[in-house]
């Protein structure tokens, strides 16, 4: 049962196992506006926790992506290059920027749940 | 004052609406001790046009134009035949005192012509894709070396020896904040063997053809032994007018293309302001500096142009930009622009067949002097010559007698032994027969 | 006749506007479409006429071109025509006003043309036998000398070629000063209401970028300032008056700040005309400036360039001045190029640029100079204060002005508070203006106040233009907070394009035209 975890940068991530998904939430990508490009990691680099990973551009704006939790790139979302759309469409699914594997279960513990996420927006 | 409207009245006026006595209530925030008097300023006072005219006129009439008399100085700077039509429709209005085009409804003028521009620098560099400019050759080389370090992460750039030494100390001053800069030893009229230098922790090699002496290089084998090692090619191009009778650097393996524009639509202008040329590759294109100009359509669906890719530049990234640079070089290349547009595929060959010709001529003819050797038997309007004795007091000399020669090399590597009687000669189509035949004859006095 | 002075058209009683009519050639009247010199052009034609010449392509080293460039061919009169259309679609200062706050769009004097042309200057080669330049660095010494008399500055380098490029050279004069210390200091504090031009060049200089916040009253919190000097800090860059349109009060004591901490105090010199001919800058203990020739000293805009930025040194970094420098001796003017050729205590850090600068524009400004004199150098600064403080006075009532209560410099800065409810965005503010025959305000910056509009008219409007300006913002800004949004809508919709699609150009760059008109290019 894989749950979804969120920070105060906008990120989520979501762990099956001992692989995790990051992305940008619902919120970031409204606040970007059209996605026009998106720079994603290598496969094999390690980040850690709050790294900056990617950077996510709009016609305005470019904004650093960080990594909620520590590990290391195993599949970036490459259908991206060709769609940056996506990130604007589906933000929380297709839209996903890059995996993690290796990941540091106790990194989530610092991480909001969605609820708390939810409120946390409220109060921006 | 003529350019200020506001009248005393005026003033009056808008210090009441404001609600302050006067003008020092408004620089209230300055501190007392700061604020000057007039006399404080060791300057003259207000002069109409009649008096500034006379004084600057007065300034100008103290240099030799090279349009004055028989002129051979090139070395990063060529004198061409601007066409009339080019000034005349650069000091429209819309564009000398538009600004940058980041309203693109009310700048499609600009917008339109940058499209043209950078389609025209493509083309002619033989590569994918061309900034709207940047300043200069210069300038433009140290980005192209920058944006390689930053595509390789790697540090070391590899500088021919024929690369115009002002350029090489730039890309010294700029990029060797980022990476080694190493040059390559000066060798005029001999082969370099630069491909020995590249290894790998090389960014790029650096190569400017036709050279700061002359020769045409084969960028081909280059371009090939960088791209083994992982490095990339950067081709400098200071005449640019040599595109229309050479290979593109795109042709021969070029990643990077940083040339100087000055040649075409632009005058000598004292060192300035000229236009800086930088092409690309479509895969590197995120890496370029510059502002790039792209083609899109409006809500009714015309095709329109906007400034593009702007995350890459300072008003956006700010420390992370791709350059810090801000302006581009605006009516220097429309200048460009207008000049190329006017020349065409058949006038633009023309020209440098021109240009070559004129230089074959008189490197036959100044060769064939008692004491003079030619040094560089292939180049494109440009040679070099080894006079018998040091080249710059010939060259002061034969100033004297109304012959601007060309540039001493000694002028731009003063530490070089071997160029101290070498002497850079550019002819171009504004040289004459009878010009080159005042040059012989004073070069002959004079030796 | 009606003549309302607030309306530019003259009306007779009973006109009506005519239907919107589709002609035959897509062309409106004087509104012209206009297509792509590549479009238009063709083979073997030519609009410059040169002789066809031999040459043997022995002297070539086998590098003779052997494809064609795909140039296109235009005669003379269809040159000429495409760029007049095009020109008719751009905005431009001498057909109305600027407002863009920090750009300081004034009037472009014609004389500065005349006098840049003059062969004497426009025909001169850069490496030209000394004899034979003198007038020329004649000229480039006197513009140094008002450069330097108007800042109270001892030097100043020349040979920038732009506002970033001069910061540039700013930088790299502290970091060599630095280094001849023998020290090692890696940040560099810069507001956060600077212009994107500070980081971006500080970051390329090789120093790391450390923020300082603004008060709520826009000024630049010295406290906090202060406080973030230490044995690491290689200098601070301010912009004096601040982006936001405000004199540093506290500016000579954080020189002293700085100073005592080892630092050097860099300062941004796009805002001077709100101060020259008053103020001098050396005065308040900067170390270096660079002065916008296209902003204070009037050289034009150009579209985007070519600017020029000269950068003034304080006593500690004239030493470190890129080459080459100029120097007076017995034979004349000499520009020293040589390092062993150095006067004593000169160590420049190396060289910015080929040759020695933007003489077209330095003839421009120095010509700017002598027409304004030292009196109407002060005068032009003074209207402009005063016309950003008219401008402010008029509008606060109607627009919201976070820092209103006392006096601006040379530009207002208003937020977007007064639009809030009404569904009207900054950006759909300015693009009205456009329907209204302005170009619109410099937005959203600085980033320090929500939705930032900042206006500087310069001392060029005369007061009736002023008013008109004002008129249109007022009208602009009742009908947005009365709801009648109709006008904001998809605004623009009289320029020569309505609103173009960034998105799109950003997605998939079209960057040039292609014979085949595929969008991209193969590998």
């Amino acid at each position: 049962m894989s749950e979804t975890f969120f920070t105060d940068q906008h990120e989520w991530v979501r762990v099956d196992g001992d692989t995790a998904t990051v992305g940008i939430t619902k919120y970031a990508a409204e606040a970007l506006g059209d996605v026009v490009f998106v720079e994603l990691p290598a496969k094999g680099r390690k980040v850690g926790a709050g790294a900056e990973a990617a950077v996510v551009e709009s016609v305005k704006a470019a904004s650093e992506v960080y990594s909620p939790v520590g590990g290391e790139v195993s599949e970036a979302n490459s259908a991206l290059e060709a769609a940056p759309a996506t990130v604007n469409d589906d933000p929380e699914g297709a839209g996903w920027f890059f995996k993690l594997k290796g990941v540091a279960s106790g990194d989530l513990a610092k991480l909001m749940t969605q609820a708390a996420y939810a409120e946390f927006v409220k109060g921006l | 004052m003529r350019y200020l409207p506001l009248s005393p009245d005026d003033r009056s006026v808008m210090l009441k609406k404001i609600g302050v006595p006067d003008m020092d209530a408004l620089f209230r925030d300055v501190p007392r001790s700061a604020v000057v008097p007039l006399s404080a300023f060791d300057l003259p006072d207000t002069q109409g046009e009649l008096e500034v005219d006379r004084a600057l006129s007065r300034l100008a009439a103290k240099n030799v134009a090279a349009g004055a008399g028989p002129f051979f100085c090139g070395a990063g700077a060529y004198k061409h035949h601007v066409p009339s039509t080019v000034d005349h429709l650069i000091q429209r209005s819309e564009f000398l005192t538009s600004y940058t085009p980041y309203q693109p409804e009310i700048a499609q003028g600009t917008l339109q012509y940058l499209f043209e521009f950078q389609t025209q620098v493509a083309l002619l560099t033989g590569m994918e894709v061309a900034n709207a400019s940047l300043y200069d050759g210069s300038t433009a080389t140290a980005e192209a070396v920058m944006m390689a370090q930053r595509l390789t992460r790697r540090g070391k750039a590899i500088l021919s020896g024929g690369l115009h030494p002002h350029y090489a100390e730039t890309v010294e001053t700029v990029a060797g904040l980022t990476g080694a800069i190493v040059r390559a030893p000066v060798t005029p009229g001999s082969a370099e063997d630069i491909i020995a230098l590249i290894d790998d922790d090389t960014a790029c090699v650096v190569v400017q053809s036709p050279d700061v002496f002359g020769p045409i290089r084969n960028l081909r084998p280059i371009a090939e032994a960088a791209h083994a090692k992982g490095a990339l090619l950067i081709a400098v191009v200071t005449e640019v007018v040599s595109l229309g009778l050479l290979e593109s650097p795109g042709a021969q393996g070029a990643d990077i293309v940083a040339a100087e524009g000055q040649s075409i639509g632009n005058g000598l202008n004292f060192g300035g302001p000229y236009v800086g040329l930088f092409a690309t590759r479509e895969k590197f294109l995120r890496q370029m500096p510059g502002r790039l100009t792209g083609e899109t359509s409006d809500v009714e669906g015309r095709r329109g142009y906007v400034l593009t890719l702007s995350t890459r530049e300072q008003h956006i990234r700010r420390e992370k930009a791709t350059s810090n640079i801000c302006t581009n070089s605006g009516l220097c290349t429309l200048a460009f622009t207008i000049h190329l547009s006017l020349l065409g595929e058949e006038g633009f060959t023309r020209l440098a067949r021109i240009n070559h010709a004129k230089a074959s001529a008189l490197a036959d003819r100044l060769g064939a002097i008692a004491g003079v050797e030619l040094v560089t038997p292939a180049f494109f309007n440009e040679f070099t010559i080894r006079l018998p004795k040091a080249a710059a007091p010939l060259v002061d000399a034969l100033a004297k007698k109304g012959v601007i020669a060309g540039v001493p090399a000694s002028r731009l590597m003063p530490h070089e032994k071997i160029a101290d009687n070498l002497l850079i000669v550019a002819a171009t189509e504004t040289a004459t027969d009878d010009d080159f035949a005042a040059f012989e004859r004073a070069l002959k006095e004079v030796l | 006749m009606e003549i309302d002075p607030n309306r530019r058209k003259v009306v007779a009683p009973g006109y009506h506007a005519p239907e919107e009519l589709a002609t035959i050639s897509g062309d409106r009247g004087l509104d012209h479409e206009e297509k792509l010199i590549f479009e238009i052009g063709r083979d073997g034609v030519t609009g410059v006429d040169f002789p066809q010449t031999q040459i043997s392509g022995a002297r070539l080293g086998g590098q003779q071109r052997k494809t064609a460039i795909g140039l296109p061919g235009l005669s003379e009169p269809e040159v000429i025509r495409h760029y007049v259309r095009l020109s008719r679609m751009n905005y431009a200062i001498d057909a109305g006003l600027y407002p863009l706050g920090s750009c300081t769009m004034k009037h472009n004097p014609r004389l500065n043309e005349k006098m840049a042309r003059l062969p004497g200057f426009g025909d001169l080669h850069p490496l030209a036998p000394r004899a034979t330049t003198q007038g020329a660095l004649e000229l480039i010494s006197s513009l140094m000398n008002w450069l330097t008399t108007l800042t109270g500055m001892p030097a100043v380098a020349m040979s920038p070629k732009a506002g970033a490029h001069g910061e540039l050279c700013g930088l790299l004069a502290i970091r060599a000063a630095i280094a001849a210390r023998g020290e090692n200091r890696s940040r560099i504090l810069v507001p956060e209401s600077a212009h994107g031009t500070n980081p971006a060049t500080a970051a390329f200089a090789g120093f790391t970028v450390d923020e300082v916040p603004a008060k709520p009253n826009g000024h630049v919190d010295a406290q906090a300032l202060k406080a973030k000097l230490g044995p690491d800090v290689a200098a601070i860059m301010l912009t004096n008056p601040n982006t936001c349109g405000l004199f540093e009060g506290e500016v000579v004591e954080i020189a002293k700040a700085v100073h005592a901490a080892g630092a050097y105090f860099y300062c941004d010199g796009a805002n001077f005309n709100a101060i020259a001919g008053r103020v001098r800058p050396g005065d308040l203990g900067i170390d270096a400036m660079h002065i916008n020739l296209h902003k204070t000293f009037s050289t034009p805009h150009g579209g985007g360039g070519p600017g020029a930025g000269p950068v003034v040194l304080s006593s500690a970094l004239a030493p470190f001045a890129p080459l080459p420098l100029l120097v007076a001796d017995k034979d004349g003017f000499k520009l020293i190029e040589d390092r062993d050729e150095l006067p004593d205590g000169a160590k420049p850090f190396g060289r910015m640029c080929a040759f020695h600068g933007q003489m077209g524009m330095f003839v421009r400004a120095l010509s700017y100079m002598l027409s304004h004199g030292r009196d109407g150098v002060r005068q032009a600064s003074e209207d402009a204060v005063l016309s950003a403080n008219y401008i402010l006075a008029s509008l606060k009532d109607v627009m919201s002005a976070p820092f209103g209560d006392g006096p601006c410099m040379h530009e207002a800065l208003f937020d977007d508070s007064f639009l809030e409810g009404t569904g009207v965005t900054t950006l759909d503010f300015a693009k009205a203006m456009i329907d209204e025959g302005y170009h619109p305000m410099t937005m959203y910056f600085p980033l320090v106040v929500h939705g930032a509009m900042l206006i500087e008219p310069t001392e060029s409007e005369s007061k009736a233009s002023l008013d008109a300006f004002i008129h249109v913002l007022r009208g602009l800004a009742q009908e947005a907070r009365a709801g009648k949004t109709a006008r904001f809508e998809g605004a623009p919709r009289l320029a020569p394009r309505r609103r173009l699609d960034e998105t799109a150009a950003a997605r998939k760059p079209v960057l040039r035209w292609r014979r085949d008109n595929l969008p991209q290019a193969a590998e």
